[in-house]
């Protein structure tokens, strides 16, 4: 992948590269050219690869106090709240991590749709990343379940039970999923199991996640492709480790200050109430992170179609590289792009707001509304934008201004400025 | 663009705004009072949790269990901090059943420091047949269990009143106006000079709602206090780490004419 051969300076490095290139790759990670212009927005990657590190990390030492069956699992982590030395602080760093993870995850999604990087040539990053998504949220939801609380339990019934929406084997899938005729033991100890497993498929995605970055390199706030090397670029080591840590640094400030003064804000109440299938919650509500996709199912009055219209809501977006037909990638020069951008980003905010409230009323009418218009982004707007909308002038690198000496290059620093140089 | 933000705005504070009085006409607002423990710095009232746990144990302990709490636990820092010989004079007050011992048999003994907070009943059917149906919640980790915490329960305690006019109540059930639905199956646990306090505080409601709701407060956060001196510590190292990390970037990226 290097544009240049490495060779060790070293006797011994010479040989042990010839055998196994460790010293090549390390060679690659430090030197590889990134573009200077990334903003603060490009930090989430680092961010996401700690945050999966300290799940991983936090979650081996809970494992070891925890114990997987319906009968102990919530006084064990009563357990590791009270005996363990630092229990507390593994247990609440886990579960604001995980909420921590998904922050950092939408952000680096929502980045990714403003500057096009899922366009050509980078597509197959995208997808991976997709993936890593969904797994995400099936470790998450998961891992919810293990404190056997009272959302634990009703929130495992209530997702497997959409598998039974699926017509002529439906029912027969959930109950060999649930290992029984309800959520209970079995359920209990397949979900630690596959709780403990997928992180470190995460991994290994996020290892060729990454590999499928260095093959074109990183799309930059202006998304044009540039030349690498060159003075557009610096390389990765210094510069961005250097940027990577200081906003890593900012995250586990905010981090810090949910895990130690107020690590219940983002958890439910009704989850420090072991979990009793004879008695249902008022309203049962998965967390925060999977709010948009609870509306979505919700809003579709048939069972079958809510499910269909959830996982295609998440699929659509494997299908986005090839939905959005415009050439020019990043929403600097894409005046009516960047318009409905702010309006999906709003439309998911929405569709968050309205998953916490009661499937009724105006809030149904509203979830039905958000949910058309989700769609609709992607499989109107953005085939349509990609042919109507009038594009401004792309510069011909970072470092040179566009032709007829509009200030879009100060304009690729930062969002705000962009603002103003278009107004 | 700047149009349509503000109208996202405006349409999203409204939808709050709505939700928010709706659920103002639910429950009305907590009552207020200085709970020490809350803040940056926030820690326990030593002797309001030597109080709460008199409350606790005189009044509560009669039908709510807390069986995820130790006597050991009273003595550790932190909590209480009743001297281990109180502890264990509090622990040889109650009598727990070992066993089997060498022949067979079980046998009752006083319970030790290493013991859990001994139950009101022996099964949660027990429990439901002495109280008209009702369980009364075990109470180890009920602020965390409550939307609400400390100032929902200290409220709930404090709630009870006649019904309003329209309002009809079964036998053995309670009008409260902090309660989900208002109807409570539990009866106002407490009223003024109830107990009489070992301190010599004067036991009002007030002093023993604000006491007890202390006392559960601890046992659902055991480690709240060293949580906030830690994360006091961990923050401020960060925020240090963080200044140095800046400076050290701007150095690094002033060899650059691009901007970080």
């Amino acid at each position: 992948m290097s544009d240049h051969e490495y060779t060790p300076s070293s006797k011994f490095g010479k040989w042990f590269n010839d055998r196994l290139p460790l010293l090549t790759l390390a060679n690659h990670l430090t030197d590889y050219p990134t573009p200077k212009n990334l903003n603060y927005w490009w930090t989430f990657g680092g961010i996401l690869t700690f945050c999966l590190i300290t799940q991983i990390v936090t979650g081996l030492v809970l494992a070891m106090h925890y114990i997987a069956h319906a009968d102990m699992a919530f006084s064990s982590v009563e357990h590791i709240m009270r005996d363990v030395n630092y229990g507390w602080l593994l247990r609440y760093v886990h579960a604001n991590g995980a909420s921590m993870f998904f922050l950092a995850v939408y952000i680096h999604i929502f980045r990714s749709l403003f500057y096009g990087s899922y366009k050509s040539p980078r597509e197959i990053i995208w997808i991976l990343g997709i993936i890593i998504y969904l797994l995400m949220m099936a470790a998450a939801f998961m891992g919810y379940v293990l404190p056997w609380g009272q959302m634990s339990f009703w929130g495992a019934t209530v997702i497997t039970n959409l598998f039974s929406a699926i017509p002529l084997v439906g029912e027969s899938i959930t109950t060999w999923l649930w290992g029984g005729y309800s959520v209970d033991n079995p359920t209990l100890t397949r979900f630690f199991t596959l709780h403990y497993l997928i992180p470190f498929l995460i991994l290994g995605l996020v290892v060729l996640h990454i590999w499928a970055l260095h093959v074109p390199g990183n799309n930059n706030p202006v998304g044009i492709d540039i030349k690498k090397p060159s003075k557009d670029t610096v390389p990765f080591h210094p510069y961005i480790v250097i940027k990577d840590a200081f906003a890593l640094l900012m995250f586990c400030i905010v981090f810090a200050l949910f895990v130690f003064y107020q690590p219940n804000i983002l958890g439910h109440a009704d989850n420090y109430i072991e979990a009793d299938p004879l008695v249902t919650p008022a309203h049962i509500v998965p967390e925060w992170y999977l709010l948009p996709f609870y509306a979505i199912l919700r809003s579709v009055p048939d069972k079958l179609m809510g499910v269909v219209a959830m996982l295609s809501a998440i699929l659509i977006l494997a299908a986005l590289p090839w939905l959005d037909t415009s050439k020019v990638r990043s929403a600097v020069f894409r005046p009516l792009f960047r318009q409905f951008y702010w309006i999906l980003v709003a439309d998911v905010l929405i569709l968050g707001y309205v998953g916490a409230m009661p499937a009724e009323g105006l809030y149904l009418l509203i979830a039905r509304v958000a949910t058309a218009y989700y769609f609709a982004h992607f499989l109107i707007i953005l085939p349509v934008l990609g042919w109507k909308e009038k594009t401004t002038p792309l510069p011909l690198s970072i470092t040179e201004p566009v032709l007829g000496g509009s200030p879009n290059l100060a304009a690729a620093r930062s969002d705000e400025k962009i603002e103003k140089t278009i107004k | 663009m700047s149009k349509l933000k503000n109208i996202f705005l405006v349409f999203i504070f409204s939808i709050i705004a709505i939700n928010s009085s709706n659920s103002a006409e639910k429950s009305p607002p907590f009552l207020e009072t200085k709970w020490t423990f809350k803040g940056l710095f926030g820690k326990f009232d030593r002797a309001s949790l030597q109080r709460g746990y008199q409350v606790y144990t005189e009044v509560c302990a009669s039908c709510h269990s807390m069986k995820y709490l130790t006597y050991r636990n009273l003595a550790e820092k932190g909590g209480p901090e009743f001297s281990e010989a109180e502890a264990k004079a509090i622990a040889a007050g109650f009598e727990v059943t070992d066993g089997p011992d060498s022949t067979g048999e079980m046998f009752v003994r006083p319970a030790k420091l290493s013991d859990k907070f001994v139950m009101p009943y022996a099964n949660e059917q027990e429990a439901k047949a002495a109280n008209g149906g009702a369980y009364p919640p075990d109470m180890s980790v009920l602020v965390k269990a409550r939307k609400g915490g400390a100032d929902y329960i200290y409220s709930l305690l404090l709630g009870y009143s006649e019904p309003p006019e329209g309002v009809e109540l079964d036998d053995g059930v309670y009008y409260n106006k902090y309660m989900y639905g208002n109807k409570i199956k539990m009866p106002a646990p407490l009223s003024d000079d109830l107990i009489e306090y070992t301190d010599g505080t004067k036991a009002t409601a007030e002093q023993m709602s604000k006491d007890v709701t202390n006392f559960l407060m601890w046992s659902a956060e055991p480690h709240l206090e060293q949580r906030h001196k830690t994360g006091f510590r961990v923050i401020a190292y960060l925020i240090i780490l963080t200044v140095l990390v800046y400076f050290t970037m701007k150095k690094i990226w002033s060899r650059v004419e691009s901007k970080v």
